[in-house]
């Protein structure tokens, strides 16, 4: 049963000092846990009580309240891209297409039919588990195509089901309001209860922002300990083995166009989930919004917060999505950069922002491949060791 | 005092489904051609219950040829395999895993950035019977099932005495260490047949003895099958029950360790023909091999 069953012929008393030693794990399920460290424990839990107490009207402006809905929504869409990308190690550049169609689901089965649009108007326990399952179902579908092909074919594959898609986003026009104009969001009522909308509980007023953006980080906690439980079990290490050595997945009894595909069916129900919550932040959604540049933005997600890891995924969408933002803020501090478009100055906002996007993608890729998720660990092993150097 | 469980209690031994005496695996009439090249040619042999068998052969003679066939990477154009009464030619390569065959890798074939107790685990895969939705609630009988192999896998990673290894990353540790891992990975898939594809390639005499020590442990408390390929002639000339000797794809010879010796054929493949017997005139195909 123990973790610590040493080979050593050394005394059993000298054993029994080392079993009060702080820190023994000695039983495999705590070896197992997630949370195995107090450490770890506790730092998830101050998060949680941070995140828990700062939207409007506590901290935070009712702007940023919306920001931080972006960041959980780009969490859960990430983490999606992560269990194809990072984890079964499939490369998916269609990953923008999946988050439309998920956006559109939920819009047709949240949204009002008019003369123009079908609608079911149905409430949120319907069209978002619907937004999931339906870019699964599609995922399912296309899986076994481009389980056929592996690396860069495969990302030119996933590029071409992008630009299908943006296609028939396009086209199909009583679903989606068509190019250039584009339809409402599903709106997130439950019971007859709008999340959207502004509420009085116990006499604070809560602006519309701050209830969807509890619903967001609720979702992103299931949605992630989903994910985590997953990456630790069967599931996750055969992902891992079809990305390492998919010669050797298949001599263990790994099968491998059910693994790719299943990995497929879940990256895809992630992003369908994650497109339609994002079009309730962004409000009205056009087709040109599913475009390679968002996959771009997800793959900047995963590749900077840390490959085939969770807490990477989070780290990484928290960056993607306030880095812009922060640049915007630290703007007029820094000459030579004009905040707006006509003012005086060498670049402005817009061209810096996509300049360090590009700059930090390749920095990471460079100096640390495994993203935000390592330089913590070497955070965390520096202090571990503290205050020797090994 | 080590308080090592004997593998046997950890691993069921796969004695007790075949009966004594009865062929594991028939290979009657194997031929794989890759390309122009006949790689493995009319090769038959059979292995009977608990045998370490033993596949020897100059450079190029089609041995690595014959496990991928077993393995089911390679598909034969002519030939039966039949593994405990079932054919396993034209099987996909999973299908036969699950049969209860493992194998390792003569250029080490591990999930790199996988830790060590994690390679193991793959081992087991087949081993895991729960779902996609119970793995990712993790409760119930997906979290005892991966208790109860980790317990499985640890006796493993004791019996192979890599204990301080077990949370590294594969890719950063030795190469010793590495194909005992390997080895580590074959036996926790349960095997009944396992196949090891140059176990003691680029080793020195103490980790040539270690792994010598691991592979009749392992038929002595399990007592699977095994099939050998090894260069490496003291080791099967010590190991082997019987060797069969690969040239050019053909079947040269197959008997006991002392009777394949003796054998000239077999020192003409090694040494050169002169006037000790008979081979084969060089085909022009062969390619990549010339003979002295």
């Amino acid at each position: 049963m123990s973790a610590l069953r040493g080979r050593d012929t050394g005394a059993r008393a000298s054993r029994a000092g080392l079993r009060g030693r702080p820190g023994l794990v000695t039983d495999y399920a705590r070896d197992q846990a997630i949370w195995n460290t107090p450490a770890k424990k506790a730092w998830t839990l101050a998060l949680v009580v941070v995140v828990l107490a700062s939207p409007a009207p506590m901290y935070l402006s009712r702007d940023l309240t919306s920001l931080l809905t972006t960041v959980f929504i780009y969490a859960i869409g990430g983490i999606g891209l992560n269990l194809v990308t990072g984890y079964a190690g499939q490369v998916s550049l269609g990953h923008a297409f999946f988050l439309g169609l998920g956006a559109y689901t939920a819009a047709f089965f949240g949204g009002e039919s008019t003369a123009t649009l079908h609608g079911l108007g149905l409430e949120l326990w319907v069209w978002l588990p619907m937004a999931g399952i339906v870019p699964a179902v599609v995922g399912f579908a296309v899986a076994p195509l481009a389980a056929r092909v592996r690396g860069l074919y495969l990302a030119i594959l996933t590029l071409g089901l992008l630009f299908v898609g943006e296609h028939v986003f396009k086209e199909a026009r009583s679903f989606t309001g068509g190019a250039g104009i584009g339809r409402a969001p599903a709106e997130p009522v439950i019971g007859g209860f709008d999340l959207y909308a502004r509420h009085t509980v116990l006499g604070v007023e809560l602006p519309r922002e701050t209830l969807f953006y509890y619903l967001c980080f609720a979702l992103l906690i299931v949605l992630g300990v989903a994910a985590r439980n997953l990456a630790r079990t069967k599931t996750g290490r055969a992902f891992a083995a079809v990305r390492d050595r998919d010669v050797a997945a298949e001599i263990m009894g790994v099968p491998l166009l059910k693994t790719k595909t299943l990995a497929f069916t879940l990256s895809s129900f992630y992003a369908g989930i994650a497109g339609a919550l994002l079009t309730v932040v962004w409000g009205r959604t056009t087709p040109e919004n599913w475009n390679l540049f968002l996959s771009v933005e997800f793959l900047a997600v995963i590749l900077i917060g840390g490959v085939a890891t969770i807490s990477g995924s989070i780290m990484g969408a928290a960056f993607v999505v306030l880095m812009p933002r922060l640049v915007e803020s630290l703007a007029p501090h820094v000459p030579l950069i004009a905040g707006r478009v006509g003012e005086p100055g060498l670049l402005t906002v817009f061209q810096l922002q996509g300049m360090l996007f590009g700059a930090l993608i390749v920095a990471f890729l460079v100096l640390e491949p495994r993203g935000l998720f390592g330089l913590w660990l070497r955070v965390r092993n520096y202090w571990k060791a503290w205050p020797f150097s090994y | 005092m080590a308080i090592v469980r004997p593998l046997g209690q950890a691993l069921p031994s796969t004695a007790a489904e075949v009966a004594a005496g009865e062929a594991v695996l028939e290979v009657e009439d194997l031929t794989l051609r890759l390309g122009g090249t006949t790689a493995v040619s009319d090769v038959g042999f059979h292995v009977e219950r608990g045998e370490l068998f033993c596949l020897i052969g100059p450079n190029g003679a089609g041995k690595t040829s014959v496990f991928n066939c077993l393995s089911g990477f390679y598909r034969p154009q002519q030939g039966r395999i039949t593994f405990l009464g079932e054919s396993l030619v034209g099987q996909r390569p999973d299908r036969i895993a699950e049969r209860g065959v493992a194998r390792t890798f003569q250029n080490i074939e591990l999930f790199e950035n996988l830790t060590v107790l994690d390679n193991l685990m793959l081992g087991r895969h087949r081993h895991l019977p729960y779902g996609v939705l119970a793995g990712i609630l993790h409760a119930g009988a997906a979290r005892r099932i991966e208790l109860d192999n980790r317990r499985k896998v640890e006796d493993i990673i004791d019996f192979l005495e890599i204990e301080a290894h077990r949370k590294f990353p594969v890719g950063m540790l030795p190469y010793g260490v590495k194909k005992r891992v390997e080895l580590g990975r074959a036996l926790a898939m349960e095997p009944k047949l396992l196949l090891l594809d140059e176990p003691v390639a680029g080793m020195n005499v103490e980790e040539t003895e270690d792994m010598a020590r691991f592979i009749l442990d392992i038929r002595a408390e399990l007592g699977v099958t095994i099939i050998l390929v090894e260069h490496d002639m003291g080791v099967v000339m010590d190991l082997a029950d019987r060797v069969m000797v690969l040239d050019f794809g053909r079947r040269i010879a197959l008997g006991t360790p002392a009777q394949i010796q003796r054998d000239p054929r077999v020192i003409a493949a090694y040494l050169g023909d002169g006037d000790a017997g008979e081979v084969g005139p060089p085909r022009a195909d062969d390619g990549g091999e010339v003979r002295p």
